[in-house]
């Protein structure tokens, strides 16, 4: 008997143009979505070899990575990044592709937008040049980060060459205590599988813990599948992917929605489908997580504290903990309560969507960020913020000190003007903590919303409960 | 992209792991619209520091790096390939790369070796004790060599990938030659258009 499939090999087989012996497969590409920073070289390559944009109508921009968050009245002072948003329209309007630009209404991080519009629906293939770009496979979408060279080469044929990938089954048991949150599942899997370990892999997410989480929280999950190596993450289409997915605008409507939804619940795997790696997680162990060092699986308990390279009888790994506190200008042995902090970014294209703002405004409701702490909360787009604003939440916000600012990709990659000054540290609901990501000598601590707001109050690593909440 | 057969230069030895993308090109260089002038911003944030191994006149003009473990992981910028090759190199050799970096960079002419750890050390302590000492990247036979030792390994890079690099092939022309089967992909899937979610300006229709 054939065993059965996964949903990878499911969402694979529909999207095969060519399989030539001895070559990789020529995938098509059911939705391509650009930004600023990594397509203009794209852009720059079709009109050197005079080619065009094959489907347009399948393409979508938006800016992002590159925008000021201060208010829409004040103008980009930066020259280049104001070239590059520039180059963006104008690419876009030359090759007929629609596009977000900034303070449009629909403007926001890719990959907060793809899904918030309904354009990411379960079953596609999606590509974009970002390697968050696996945050789409919370829809059961096969969706992978790649590079400007095959930016332009989807642009111009809607197809990308790509080898196979190893299947990889990590499953989450449920249920995971009150406190833990989507984030600290994909922290401790990271933690668990290393930087590398899902090299080559595509990961399915799956369990009871797994099957519990709103799609804001599989968003978040899956967005992190890349911090552990693995170009993609996935997530089985359940009703909860249906019922996010009804009445957003680039769904059907009304009976054919439902038609749309009956092939969509089709996207699982088959139950005696064979993976060629597995992993397991007892829900129940998990805890709230943040991370001590300079990748984003070195990740501890909340509640424990920073390593020693003693920890470890491997070389490699000793002198990476070493460089790791030397750069974090952290001690082996100190709580990760106690570590003071400059900086509160709530944000990102992890966690930057009304789940997130609701969660972490619960926590700072009534409360007032610590002096000398700057805290700000970076809606994911401009329907985000619209919404949190309808709710209020702003208001919570800018009541307890918080700066309350314009959608983008903002401080966690510091492309734009919100970065860390040199020695800063900041507790971010960000993806990576690598080396002066959110600004030259910047120290980032990876967490949670709600640990990010509970920590902006107390000015120090913190969890809710540390607040009352 | 230009046909690469074999890489012959001397090496410089990062002696690292973990060496993500970020590091490699720092993001406040992604603001610019040209593939070229990267090479300024390689390893920018290290470069400051004069013991920085870069920075060592014994390694001026190495064309090889050898990295750490996981050696381009994280984001998914091109500019980290255009970046090294702008500065020189023309080939990384380490035990593991991040997978994006690794695809980027066989769309550059860029190569990637992949040797176990012990091997890497080896080759970085040859570089050590002799920085002078010539390195051999030979993408037809699939091998690294210090000649001068006598020392040689092989490595391993799927077929399609080592004939592009040796012919110089654009995967675009590639794929073109491919036109009817997309176009009869297209005539046989119904993939959902953007056309109808959204009007000129980009409102949406509904919701």
């Amino acid at each position: 008997m054939v065993a059965g499939k996964t949903l990878y090999e499911k969402i694979w087989d529909d999207h095969v143009v060519a399989s030539p012996q001895g070559e990789p497969t020529l995938l098509y590409i059911d939705l391509h979505l650009i930004h600023e920073v990594t397509s203009p070289q794209a852009f720059e390559g079709l009109r050197l070899n005079t080619r065009g944009v094959r489907r347009p109508d399948l393409t979508l921009a938006t800016a992002d990575h590159n925008v000021p968050t201060d208010p829409l009245s004040t103008p980009i002072l930066d020259p280049i990044s104001r070239r590059q948003l520039d180059a963006l329209d104008e690419n876009c309007k030359e090759f007929g592709i629609t596009v977000f630009p900034r303070g449009h209404e629909n403007q926001g991080i890719v990959h907060v937008i793809g899904p918030e519009l309904g354009v990411t629906q379960p079953g596609m293939t999606i590509v974009c040049g970002d390697s968050h770009t696996s945050t789409h496979g919370a829809f059961g979408a096969l969706a992978f980060g790649i590079g400007t060279s095959e930016v332009e080469h989807v642009l111009a044929t809607q197809t990308v060459p790509q080898q196979k990938a190893k299947t990889m089954s990590v499953t989450v048991d449920g249920p995971t205590p009150p406190d833990v949150s989507a984030k600290d599942i994909v922290l401790a899997i990271v933690g668990k599988l290393g930087t590398g370990g899902g090299s080559g892999y595509v990961i399915e997410y799956r369990g009871a813990a797994i099957r519990a989480l709103s799609m804001e929280g599989r968003m978040t999950l899956c967005n992190m599948s890349i911090e552990a190596g693995a170009r993609a993450g996935l997530v089985a289409v359940d009703e909860t992917t249906i019922d996010y997915l009804r009445g957003r605008p680039g769904v059907a409507r009304d009976d054919e929605f439902d038609v749309a939804a009956k092939s969509w619940r089709a996207l699982v795997s088959d139950d005696d489908a064979v993976f060629d790696a597995e992993i397991t997680l007892n829900g129940a162990d998990l805890v709230p997580y943040v991370t001590w060092g300079t990748n984003p699986a070195q990740v501890v308990a909340l509640d424990g504290v920073v390593p020693s390279p003693a920890d470890t009888d491997d070389a490699d790994e000793k002198n990476s903990i070493e460089r790791a506190l030397s750069y974090m200008d952290l001690a082996p042995g100190t709580p990760l309560r106690s570590i003071p902090v400059d900086v509160v970014f709530i944000g990102s294209c992890t966690n930057s969507r009304i789940e997130d703002l609701r969660a972490a405004a619960h926590v700072v409701r009534d409360h007032r960020v610590r002096p000398g702490v700057r805290a700000l909360v970076v809606p994911g787009s401009h329907r985000v913020k619209k919404q949190a604003e309808l709710e209020g939440l702003d208001q919570v916000f800018l009541a307890a000190g918080f700066e309350w600012r314009e959608p983008g990709c903002s401080m966690c990659l510091g492309m734009n003007p919100d970065q860390l000054a040199p020695g800063q540290r900041c507790a971010s609901t960000s993806n990576r903590n690598f080396e002066g990501r959110q600004g030259r000598g910047g120290r980032t601590h990876l967490v949670s919303p709600v640990v990010a707001a509970a920590t902006a109050i107390m000015g120090r690593l913190a969890s809710p409960e540390e607040v009352g909440r | 992209m230009k046909p690469v057969r074999v890489i012959e230069g001397r090496a410089v030895p990062l002696g690292r792991s973990d060496v993500d993308t970020d590091q490699i090109i720092p993001s406040e260089w992604l603001k610019r619209v040209e593939r070229s002038g990267f090479g300024r911003g390689l390893f920018s944030e290290w470069r400051d520091d004069t013991t920085f191994v870069l920075n060592q006149p014994q390694y001026a003009g190495a064309t090889i790096l050898l990295a750490g473990a996981r050696f381009g992981t994280g984001s998914s910028r091109e500019h980290a390939v255009w970046a090294l090759m702008d500065y020189g190199f023309r080939a990384v050799i380490a035990p593991s790369f991040g997978d994006i970096f690794r695809n980027n960079s066989s769309k550059q002419g860029f190569v990637t070796v992949q040797l176990g750890g012990d091997d890497v050390e080896e080759l970085n302590q040859f570089v050590k004790n002799d920085p002078s000492r010539l390195m051999v990247v030979d993408v037809e036979r699939l091998c690294v060599e210090v000649p001068e030792v006598g020392w040689q390994r092989s490595f391993t890079l799927d077929p399609m990938t080592q004939e592009r690099l040796l012919q110089g092939w654009d995967d675009i022309e590639l794929s073109l030659r491919r036109v009817e089967g997309i176009a009869n992909y297209e005539a046989t899937h119904a993939t959902p258009s953007l056309e109808g979610v959204f009007d000129d300006l980009g409102h949406a229709r509904y919701a």
